[in-house]
């Protein structure tokens, strides 16, 4: 026990450094970009099933974010603007806070002890944003798309808990960069599978995407979107997929083994990664329906619950047996 | 210094968070005032070395915060949760109690005499803490959820007017009622 807890990240040669807090702007330009790349690629998928052209359906989230930088914002009565953009703003700075416990080759912006934990914290924060950007309008088509994500986080976030607890385990290290290292022979996708799968569907959850969009739902006339305009629509628009990016990046570090791979450096490596889970979620999630959310909770709770922590159990039983 | 700085930063917007939580008119201001006074005391825990602690204070109140959110509609009947409304009922005793508690527990923490410190704090407190609460205190936690648990349930099962057990009987093999749009009998 006590060499888990003394051994400073070097146990399989990766190093992991703290950077100054400057090079944050770094991390939110390249959040970003591959947000972006996503939001393009999920545009031209898109436009192909509509039957346009791949390149304008790909042009498609600049022309939004061009629109939307533009537009004024439309107000409703007796709005609480206070939660209302706080609710609005705080999704895409969460997933900065969240990408900020991933290591990027040798360097992470914060290498806390506990960054998988920290990463779960901000991701129960998504609950108090979704939920105030629907409430702060004062109508009812987002303050029922606000409770629907409630239900959902409810839904897909003890599942996810564990689904992170998994690779904590088999490392024995609450520190990411503990887990990167510990995977130096084998990426915990290989023998976590479930929590792997479970991550992912956490993710798609926090992001508000595919399966789990129905606060956000056409049946709710836009639901937590309904009145939003302007930038603050962009902001959560942005947000989300900023969410789904980071969420990506966290469990290719959590599962794909972070940045390591041959020949390219280990940032290219990440950014690879990342770019593939995140585009196999935005191709994934465009075949699938939108689910109600008393369907989720009940499978997440009856199926994926007990599931997830029979996958904690084999990694808890192999931990113990490696010795 | 910086520490200090943080330190009492973060000590004024506790502060400053609790004492809104009683001077807005709105459910949804109160309850997270309340989630930034705590995520205010969970960031000093870090100051102190207790990450995981302080991590976790962060995490639960805030998902705390947001299921009361959820509780609040639900059990307020005609819905003045969604209207603005006074923070505080019974002024009168409600602010005698305050004071007492205020005034016996800072009492407590200024007279008591505090034993010195012994020994040194564990290299790693997070391990040291998962030791205690799986090794000496396993009993009380064991004891102490299970009663949380039933405390929740034995709460739900009272507030709530009609759920699954009152549709579907007790062992729950009741007729479905298909056009149900709550899914918990499906």
């Amino acid at each position: 026990m006590s060499e888990l807890a003394s051994s400073p990240t070097s146990t399989a040669g990766i190093d992991v450094v703290q950077t100054s807090a400057a090079w944050a702007p770094l991390a939110a330009v390249l959040l970003l970009a591959t947000a972006s790349a996503a939001a393009s690629l999920d545009g031209g998928l898109a436009a192909r099933a509509e039957g346009r052209s791949l390149r304008s359906g790909m042009s498609a989230p600049w022309a939004e974010t061009a629109r939307l930088f533009r537009q004024r914002r439309r107000t409703t009565l007796a709005a609480d603007v206070l939660l209302w953009r706080v609710g609005g703003a705080s999704l895409l700075v969460l997933a900065l806070l969240k990408v900020a416990v991933v290591p990027f080759g040798r360097w992470t912006l914060g290498d806390l002890s506990v960054g998988v934990v920290w990463f779960n914290a901000m991701d129960v924060a998504v609950w108090a944003a979704v939920w105030l950007a629907g409430w702060g309008p004062n109508s009812a088509s987002s303050l029922v798309g606000g409770y629907r994500f409630l239900a959902l986080a409810l839904a897909y976030e003890l599942p996810l808990m564990f689904a992170l607890t998994a690779p904590a385990v088999g490392a024995g290290s609450l520190r990411v960069g503990d887990v990167v290292a510990a995977q130096h022979d084998l990426w915990f996708v290989v023998w976590m599978p479930v929590a792997f799968g479970v991550f992912c569907a956490g993710v798609v959850g926090f992001s508000v995407w595919g399966p789990l969009s129905s606060p956000l739902g056409p049946d709710l006339g836009g639901g937590v979107l309904a009145e939003l305009s302007g930038i603050d629509r962009w902001l959560v628009l942005a947000g989300r997929w900023a969410l789904l990016t980071a969420g990506s990046a966290f469990g290719v570090t959590l599962f794909w083994g972070g940045g390591a791979g041959p020949a390219l450096p280990p940032e290219l490596w990440l950014l690879l990664k990342t770019g593939l889970l995140l585009a196999a979620l935005v191709l994934v999630q465009r075949r699938l329906p939108t689910l109600r959310p008393p369907r989720v909770v009940r499978a997440a709770w009856l199926v994926v619950l007990p599931l997830v922590l029979l996958q904690l159990l084999v990694v808890s039983v192999v931990v113990v047996g490696r010795g | 210094m910086l520490d200090d700085v943080v330190f009492w930063v973060l000590a004024v917007v506790a502060v400053a968070a609790g004492v809104a939580v009683f001077r807005v008119d709105s459910m949804a201001r109160a309850t997270y005032a309340l989630a930034v006074s705590f995520v205010a005391v969970g960031l000093v825990l870090l100051l102190f070395d207790l990450q995981f602690l302080g991590v976790i204070t962060v995490l639960m109140m805030v998902m705390e915060m947001a299921i009361m959110a959820i509780y609040m509609i639900m059990f307020m009947g005609m819905n003045p949760a969604l209207m603005p409304m006074s923070m505080v009922h019974a002024k009168r005793p409600s602010l005698a109690v305050a004071v007492v508690t205020f005034v016996v527990l800072a009492s407590g923490a200024v007279l008591i005499p505090w034993p010195s410190r012994r020994g040194a704090p564990a290299s790693d407190l997070t391990v040291s803490l998962g030791q205690a609460l799986m090794g000496s205190k396993m009993l009380v936690m064991m004891t102490v959820s299970a009663v949380l648990f039933a405390t929740i349930i034995g709460a739900l099962v009272l507030a709530v007017p009609r759920g699954r057990y009152d549709r579907l009987g007790d062992d729950l093999r009741g007729r479905v009622d298909a056009d149900q749009p709550d899914g918990a009998g499906q």
